[in-house]
């Protein structure tokens, strides 16, 4: 059976490696994806969309459709990570005592259930044991987290004037909040961004994205045809769709950002968001 | 110059792709993917597509590697095959 797997692996490869003779040479400009399309992006897509950065022109206002869909992916591949990975309600099999960890020693107490839970600012509830007690990791990551969103943010504003976008940048925020739950611990992550919370975002981003193309109908243009969007934004067409390119990069960046922080959620505690990594 | 940058460049892609695919340890693997991911994101941003090589950075040896992390300290770090 592997003999057969290797030969029709090596038959494939073969073709296409005699396919890859044929293809144009690299950077050829007589080439069939150089010659149609791309000129006219690269000749008109400052012009009509005043968009610096052409890529973010053809991702969000010329191939919008393909990003609409490209988001709902997203936004699906969370929703399929919860419905495969959440489980409701207590663990029957795992402990419910409370662990606290008085700081200053070291020493951690187990509270059994119904015992008194000590209320003060030197313990520190953790999820296990072998959870160690990082003073350098959590106040590296507490100094970092913001210049990090901050940097997340900038990249999607200022995603059609320089390399970056909705994705990129909803990434770097979903990482930063995924870096808040790794140093510090799940239950005070959910804390700040709860499961509800990443749920909403999700799919308000996507809502962002398609409502701006249904505005757009709405306005008497094309779906997804920004410059119907310019009495609204009191500019001229051709500015509306830059402003509309940031508005579908906000919506992008809302999805993928909670995206990335549900199914982190989901995978890091196995459903049970009782303990995470 | 960028010509032979980019050769060794795909030689180390080649490497680390070949090493995450056989790697018995899906730690070690999950690793190897990441620095498979940023070797790509070099790739990419030497032909100019820094856009791609961004969200290759972000996405590819950023999250997802984070993900996979997660996955195996969830689950195994042996391979069964």
């Amino acid at each position: 059976m592997k003999l057969v797997a290797l030969a029709s692996a090596l038959l494939c490869g073969t073709i296409l490696l005699f396919g890859t003779a044929e293809f144009p040479d690299f950077g050829d400009p007589d080439s069939p994806a150089a010659s149609h399309v791309s000129p006219r992006y690269i000749e008109e897509a400052m012009a009509e969309t005043s968009a610096p950065n052409i890529v973010t022109a053809v991702l969000a206002d010329y191939r919008g459709f393909d990003t609409l869909f490209e988001t709902a992916v997203v936004f699906s591949a969370a929703m399929a990570c919860f419905f495969l990975l959440r489980i409701f309600g207590e663990d029957e099999r795992r402990p419910s005592e409370k662990l606290y960890r008085h700081l200053p020693t070291g020493i951690t107490l187990r509270i059994d259930p119904g015992g008194k839970v000590p209320d003060s600012p030197e313990f520190e509830r953790i999820d296990g044991i072998w959870i160690p007690h990082d003073v350098i990791v959590k106040t590296t990551t507490r100094l970092i987290i913001p210049f990090i969103q901050l940097f997340g943010l900038y990249v999607i504003a200022h995603g059609h004037h320089s390399p970056g976008g909705g994705f990129q940048g909803g990434v770097i925020l979903g990482a930063s909040v995924i870096l808040y739950a790794i140093s510090q611990n799940l239950r005070q992550a959910l804390g700040r961004m709860g499961e509800a919370v990443s749920a909403v975002f999700c799919a308000a981003g996507v809502f962002i994205y398609a409502g701006a193309g249904a505005l757009c109908l709405l306005m008497g243009a094309n779906f997804l045809d920004y410059s119907g969007l310019a009495p609204l934004f009191g500019v001229d067409a051709i500015q509306a769709r830059s402003l509309g390119i940031l508005v579908v990069e906000i919506g992008v960046g809302l999805a993928v950002m909670s995206a990335m922080v549900w199914i982190y959620y989901n995978l890091a505690s196995m459903g049970r968001h009782q303990e995470g990594l | 110059m960028s010509g032979q940058l980019d050769m060794i460049i795909l030689l180390f892609v080649i490497i680390s792709g070949i090493g995450a695919i056989t790697v018995r340890d899906l730690l070690g693997a999950a690793i190897l993917f990441g620095a498979y991911s940023f070797l790509m994101c070099l790739l990419w941003a030497i032909m100019g597509a820094v856009d791609v090589a961004f969200t290759e950075a972000s996405v590819g040896a950023g999250v997802s590697t984070v993900l996979f992390v997660a996955a195996v300290f969830r689950t195994t770090r042996r391979t069964k095959d």
